[in-house]
């Protein structure tokens, strides 16, 4: 597999990946957050075609409205096609039912191929919606949309020092690795590399590990007591209960469209 | 290792995402505000480990690191994969939504396990026994993976009974790599670092 479009292609930018405003901006974090949760439960649970097509299309919908990047979106989604690309091409092989077609002796049916592909289209629909309605939020704002949403404060307070953490690793990995190409340091397939790879995370791990209690003591210094200080104050505006006055109903519809 | 949303059955659903919380609730009581940054630069780690991508003949894999950060944090290995999860999910679209509680408890279980079972190897006065067991959790927190993955597969349907034994077979370069590195890195910890993953320091000279 190209390792550019492994999921691992993707690295962490933090707060610098850029998108333009959207009307999905305007939205609260929090309705955002709730409504993506919704309409996965709404999805994944779902099992008519017609669900989950119109599913899909909300989701590619909100992903047109929020103005998403094209070409690192298609990135992201393709990357979550190679997790599930060999149980979708197995899926007809394996399950038992009326032959579609024959390959090399092998015969598709009918079942598993519609299995296979409402498999995709739950897939896509929730990775389309997430990605439009959550990823376009700064990670500290969600952080903050989830201590109002009463997620518990230590898991949140987590989230955050992750989210600043992985700026930090991130950079002093590769100035570790650059050290290290300057060395001549090749990657291969032997103990020697494994070693040097084993060593670099544990160093990895230790100079990050001294500088969070440096972090800690200069936050301690300043009073900080595991107290969790939320500055801003999230409302439900107009653009809100317009979008609720849309999609609710929508999501109902989906959910009776099952019973059809 | 990410399984997405719409492939597993309603039942592991709900079984994995009880597991999680019972298991993130069990992580958060342990953990108290003094490790919080030490618990986020292990999630942080999780997170930029599946970006080092390590050669296997013409192939290459990544790093999980699940065993060394079970070593690391015991339970609190839960709310760390988690938050690393869920940010990995939102914003770069791996695994789903809805089966995160699955993937949480097919990661972070190994983990927990391995703090356990090599947690005391790990200490022990002679580096070369402490390399054997760091190997062994590096490698036992894949196997213990990739297995409840396959598991949790099997169990949504019979047709997928192919696709677990795969991803069983597909993961064994992985467990044979992350062993070798886990050890090297359980190695450098304890020279530099040993409170890190909870060995006294006396021991060291003992």
């Amino acid at each position: 597999m190209p390792q550019f479009l492994e999921h691992s292609g993707t690295s962490w930018k933090g707060q610098k990946v850029k998108h333009d405003l959207s009307v999905i901006d305007k939205l609260d974090p929090r309705l955002r957050v709730i409504m993506v949760t919704l309409f996965a439960f709404v999805t994944v649970l779902s099992e008519s075609f017609w669900v989950l097509s119109l599913g899909v299309l909300v989701g590619l919908l909100l992903a047109l409205l929020a103005q998403l990047n094209v070409k690192r979106t298609l990135r992201r989604v393709i990357a979550m096609d190679m997790f599930m690309i060999f149980l979708v091409i197995m899926l007809p092989f394996t399950t038992p039912g009326e032959a579609l077609f024959t390959v090399a002796g092998l015969s598709a049916s009918i079942e598993g191929f519609l299995h296979a592909l409402m498999i995709l289209l739950k897939a896509h629909a929730v990775v389309l919606s997430l990605l439009a309605l959550v990823g376009t939020l700064s990670a500290t704002t969600l952080g903050h949309a989830l201590a109002h949403l009463r997620v518990p404060d230590k898991l949140v307070h987590l989230l955050l020092f992750t989210v600043r953490y992985l700026d930090v690793i991130g950079q002093e990995y590769k100035r570790m690795r650059r050290a290290m190409q300057a060395r001549a340091f090749v990657l291969r397939t032997d103990m020697h590399t494994w070693r040097s790879i084993g060593y670099l995370i544990g160093m990895l791990l230790v100079h990050s590990l001294e500088r969070s209690e440096r972090i800690m003591d200069a936050m301690k210094c300043r009073g900080y007591k595991g107290q969790f200080y939320l500055f801003d104050d999230m409302a439900l505006g107009t653009h809100d209960y317009r979008f609720m006055a849309l999609f609710l109903p929508f999501l109902c519809g989906l959910i009776g469209l099952n019973f059809l | 290792m990410h399984i997405v949303d719409g492939a597993l059955a309603v039942p592991v659903l709900a079984v994995g995402a009880a597991l999680t919380v019972a298991g993130v609730a069990i992580g958060l009581k342990k953990m108290d505000y003094d490790h919080l940054p030490q618990v986020g630069v292990l999630s942080a780690v999780f997170f930029i480990a599946s970006y080092i991508h390590l050669p296997i003949g013409f192939s290459s894999v990544h790093l999980i690191l699940n065993g060394l950060i079970g070593l690391a944090l015991g339970w609190a290995a839960f709310p760390a994969l988690l938050v690393a999860l869920f940010l990995q999910a939102v914003f770069f679209g791996f695994g789903g939504f809805l089966v995160l509680g699955v993937n949480v408890v097919n990661i972070a279980l190994p983990a927990v396990l391995v703090y356990y079972l090599c947690g005391k190897g790990i200490s022990s006065s002679s580096p070369k026994v402490a390399a054997v067991w760091g190997a062994a959790g590096g490698a036992g927190a894949i196997v213990l993976t990739t297995v409840m993955v396959a598991f949790s597969l099997m169990l949504s349907g019979e047709a997928f009974l192919l696709a677990a034994k795969v991803t069983f077979l597909a993961h064994i370069p992985v467990m044979i790599v992350e062993g070798f590195v886990t050890a090297a890195a359980v190695l450098l910890i304890r020279k530099v670092k040993p409170e890190f993953l909870n060995i006294k320091e006396s021991s060291e000279y003992a």
